[in-house]
């Protein structure tokens, strides 16, 4: 197997993006990452797309060669596939690229993930979201993307004592760093009171313990360690992935407040990278509802398991913490366009690893990790990213 | 939705038809084919099974923003329901204050409209879960 | 060998709405009207409720209690004036429900407000004649009256189910008798959505002289009179009207209280009568004898002659099953909120 290093990263401006289409988005964040990897378009081998619902938010199945082709790629017939799984597609599009280029089938193979989310009302882009869950035995009883978070949410309080406290502090934490985004959909921050004031959304969760729904879109390129200092002088080595999955819904779990899927992958992604948690700097993780990082950081075993409140609001967390996570500011507040989020996070933790993070860097970062999650927790993808001196 | 696909599992969405595994007993909701502890093994050995219709609280929520075809009955409360035989299944919990149920409160199978396809359209019925009934006089 | 009644159920939704607050909201008197019905507060059904609902859950109460076989059911019929759909039979979702399916008859019945007892007569010839071991009767509302109208005031919700058989019965039908004529006091047309009435019409020459009529009937037939029953009960769309029909028979108010749920719940149509004997067999002892008359617009009555048995000693009950406590177990609503469970309000997603 060879090793593979991040070669060029870009993505849009997450938000809402009114005055662009879905294939202009994907389009931006491509070219800004071929400009980044100083590779011309001929030289693409493959691209791996995540993509969560373009056939229910714009009624457009097929995206990865549509996505092909407004790159101008059309006439030299790339190999295209698109990926899905839930919220997890950008991640399992990584993964997917990671392998093509590890294999010693593809040289350069991009890794792109995007979604437009606004072009259907928000009512109905949350109908769509839930259908990451099962929808024969969770939605059709009335439950929403939302609410199933909130029963993991209020059953990690009565198991642990997590306060309503500790879940918004993820929300402050989030805002803060997304201010010091330009990318982000948010760059305001939050207090504590307006997170615990907002409008209930699943109680506990309110609509601030929510990511938003957004348009954007972001991009990677990989090509083998051995000849990235070709095209560029910062490559970031990809040196570890796991990809795990678990029970479709999640009344079926072992344990409602553990993603073992995230457990899992974890674990492989670590044991394949030779890396443990403490020699972690950062790491950007699912944070679609606050409760999704409190878990996330448990399981990744950054912290103890039920301490995740605690240590956020200790500011375990936070950029001069222990371990940064969510530098970007998350999917709460850089934002959530759906498929783009698992390559959105790899290309902030290429940013960080290269010191070109700005107001945000973290410091000394030399090791970094991922980690996205489908539906509510039966898809979860992790990898370990290295910087390559 | 799609009528057939609704009608096909109105077994298991009336009277909570589950599966027993035939090669270690275990009971799923909803039925499934294959059982997830004994895999290749318990092929053809599941056996359909009307389960338990009470059960206990695991995990809840009230929820206030409400998909399309939900809105008439917000807020309402969603839960995490484990049966007495141990199948756990997602459910609305009715006839109940928000400010009473609580995680480990003992529910019962109730039967009520979960939606239906518009004014003209077919009307969608199965389980909803309320509070126990007492089996004896309240003091 | 007797037919008789094997098991019954009984549903009633929990929501109260007083006359009061509906006539707050049209600037009637409520009070007086009130008074005049001789209703203290009418049933309302949940957002989530419907006659299938409400006929499963007391069809299901009916088997707890009964603990038999169902596929021994050989007949489902389910009298309503308000089924949800105008075709496609309540009663194949009863059956499905309660595990009756597939080798069995069923039916939807409708006659006004005694499409239910009509239903009782069905099962128990079928029964008696042998084609069938048990059949549920099922009478059933969600009745409507238009806003502001006066039916509005005590048009209330609620279903009972009778299981009809011969052994164990813990009550056998003595005997039945009807009386129909075309009197055309109470109507809804095809596609309208709430009914029309007589107003005085409704009463002498409809719910008087058809319960009357039928009650002589049954005195006639079992060479009976209103002192030997130990209860009696009537259809009642009202306080008043049940109680000045059991004067006339010979009834005292003591016979009747035990099966007049209108006060308390208002006039659940189809299942009120039904729900009345029911309240009644939850205090019945054995040899108890029940006289009951139902009366459905349109116009007919059905009478039935029930002696209660040894069998009632050993048939389970809990309290949240008995009448009188789902009655008195109750939360009331405002006008605002039972226009929005009755869907007066129109939402854009039809919901």
């Amino acid at each position: 197997m060879r090793d593979v290093a991040i070669i060029g990263v870009g993505d849009t401006r997450f938000g809402e993006i009114w005055d662009k289409s879905f294939r202009e988005i994907g389009i931006e964040a491509g070219l800004k990452a071929l400009e980044d990897a100083n590779v011309g378009a001929e030289q693409i081998d493959a691209l791996y797309v995540g993509n969560m619902s373009a056939g229910k938010f714009i009624d457009q199945e097929h995206v990865s060669a549509l996505v092909a082709d407004y790159a101008g790629l059309a006439n030299q017939h790339p190999a295209t596939f698109r990926l899905e799984g839930g919220g997890a597609g950008g991640g399992l599009a990584l993964a997917s690229a990671f392998m093509a280029v590890a294999s010693g089938l593809w040289d350069v193979v991009v890794a792109g993930g995007a979604e437009k989310m606004t072009d259907v009302g928000e009512e109905e882009a949350n109908r769509i979201l839930s259908s990451t869950a099962d929808q024969e035995w969770e939605t059709v009883f009335g439950a929403t993307h939302a609410a199933l978070h909130a029963m993991v949410a209020r059953r990690h309080m009565y198991d642990f004592g997590t306060t309503r406290e500790q879940l918004a502090a993820v929300a402050v934490k989030n805002h803060r760093n997304g201010a010091k985004n330009p990318n982000a959909q948010y760059q305001r921050e939050l207090t504590l009171e307006a997170v615990l004031e907002a409008p209930v959304v699943a109680d506990p969760l309110g609509v601030l313990d929510c990511a938003p729904l957004s348009d954007g879109a972001a991009v990677v390129v990989l090509c083998p360690m051995d000849m990235a200092r070709k095209f560029n002088d910062t490559p970031v080595r990809i040196v570890g992935l796991g990809v795990a999955s678990d029970t479709i819904a999640l009344h079926d779990r072992r344990d409602i407040t553990t993603m073992d899927s995230t457990v899992v992958a974890g674990k492989r992604a670590l044991h394949m990278a030779k890396v443990g948690t403490d020699e972690i700097q950062l790491a950007e993780v699912h944070d679609n509802y606050t409760i999704s990082e409190i878990l996330a950081i448990e399981d990744l075993r950054f912290v103890e398991k039920g301490k995740g409140g605690p240590a956020t609001e200790e500011g375990v967390t936070e950029l001069d913490g222990d371990i940064a996570v969510n530098p970007s500011g998350g999917l709460k507040a850089r934002g959530q366009p759906v498929g783009a989020t698992g390559i959105a996070q790899a290309v902030e933790v290429v940013r960080q690893l290269r010191g070109e993070a700005d107001a945000r860097q973290v410091d000394g970062a030399e090791v970094g990790l991922t980690h996205v999650q489908g539906g509510t927790g039966a898809t979860a993808v992790v990898h370990v990213f290295r910087r390559e001196n | 939705m799609a009528i057939p696909r609704f009608w096909r599992e109105i077994q298991s969405r009336y009277n909570l038809v589950g599966t027993r595994c035939g090669n270690c007993g275990t009971l799923d909701f909803p039925p499934r084919d294959v059982c997830p502890k004994c895999g290749r093994k318990s092929v053809g050995k599941m056996e359909k099974v009307p389960l338990s219709d009470s059960g206990t609280v695991v995990s809840y929520t009230t929820i206030h923003h409400a998909p399309k075809g939900f809105d008439g009955t917000k807020p309402y409360l969603l839960a995490i329901v484990e049966l007495k035989d141990g199948a756990r299944l997602t459910s609305q919990i009715i006839d109940c204050d928000p400010a009473d149920i609580a995680i480990g409160m003992p529910v019962e199978a109730t039967f009520r409209k979960l939606g239906q396809d518009g004014a003209s359209g077919i009307i969608y019925y199965g389980y909803k879960f309320r509070p126990s009934l007492p089996a004896t006089e309240e003091t | 060998m007797d037919v008789g009644i094997v098991s019954y159920g009984a549903y009633v939704p929990r929501y109260r709405i007083a006359p009061e607050e509906i006539a707050r909201v049209w600037g009637a008197d409520g009070v007086a009207l009130a008074r005049s019905l001789a209703i203290t507060r009418k049933s309302v059904p949940g957002p989530d409720e419907d006659v299938i609902t409400i006929s499963v859950e007391a069809a299901r109460q009916a088997m707890d209690r009964a603990g038999i076989d169902p596929q021994d059911i050989g007949a489902v019929y389910v009298g309503s004036e308000s089924h949800p759909y105008a075709v496609k039979p309540t009663a194949t979702v009863v059956a499905e429900a309660i595990g009756a399916t597939p080798d069995l008859t069923a039916a939807d019945f409708e006659f006004a407000c005694k499409a239910g007892t009509a239903a009782i007569q069905t099962c128990m010839g079928l029964v008696g004649s042998g084609m069938v071991k048990y059949g549920m009767a099922i009478g059933s509302d969600t009745s409507q009256g238009a806003p502001g109208d006066v039916l509005e005031y005590s048009a209330s919700a609620g279903g009972a189910a009778i299981l009809i058989g011969q052994d164990p019965v813990i009550a056998k039908i003595n005997a039945t008798s009807s009386c129909t004529t075309d009197t055309p006091d109470f109507w809804r047309r095809e596609g309208a959505q709430y009914p029309s009435h007589g107003g005085r019409f409704t009463g002498e020459p409809a719910y008087f002289k058809h319960t009357l009529r039928c009650s002589s009937n049954l005195f006639e037939e079992m060479g009976t009179e209103a002192s030997d029953y130990n209860f009696a009960v009537f259809h009642q769309p009202n306080g008043k009207f049940p109680l000045r029909a059991a004067k006339k028979l010979g009834f005292t108010e003591e016979q009747v209280k035990t099966g007049m749920l209108v006060r308390e719940i208002g006039n659940t149509y189809s299942g009120a009568v039904i729900l009345g004997l029911c309240a009644i067999l939850d205090d019945a002892k054995p040899g108890d004898r029940i006289f009951m008359v139902g009366y459905g617009s349109g116009a007919g009555s059905d009478g039935f002659d029930i002696t209660v048995t040894d069998g009632i000693e050993k048939m389970p009950q809990k309290p949240a099953w008995k009448v009188w406590n789902q009655a008195a177990k109750n939360q009331e609503i405002d006008y605002v909120t039972y226009a929005r469970f009755r869907g007066k309000i129109a939402m854009p997603t039809g919901a």
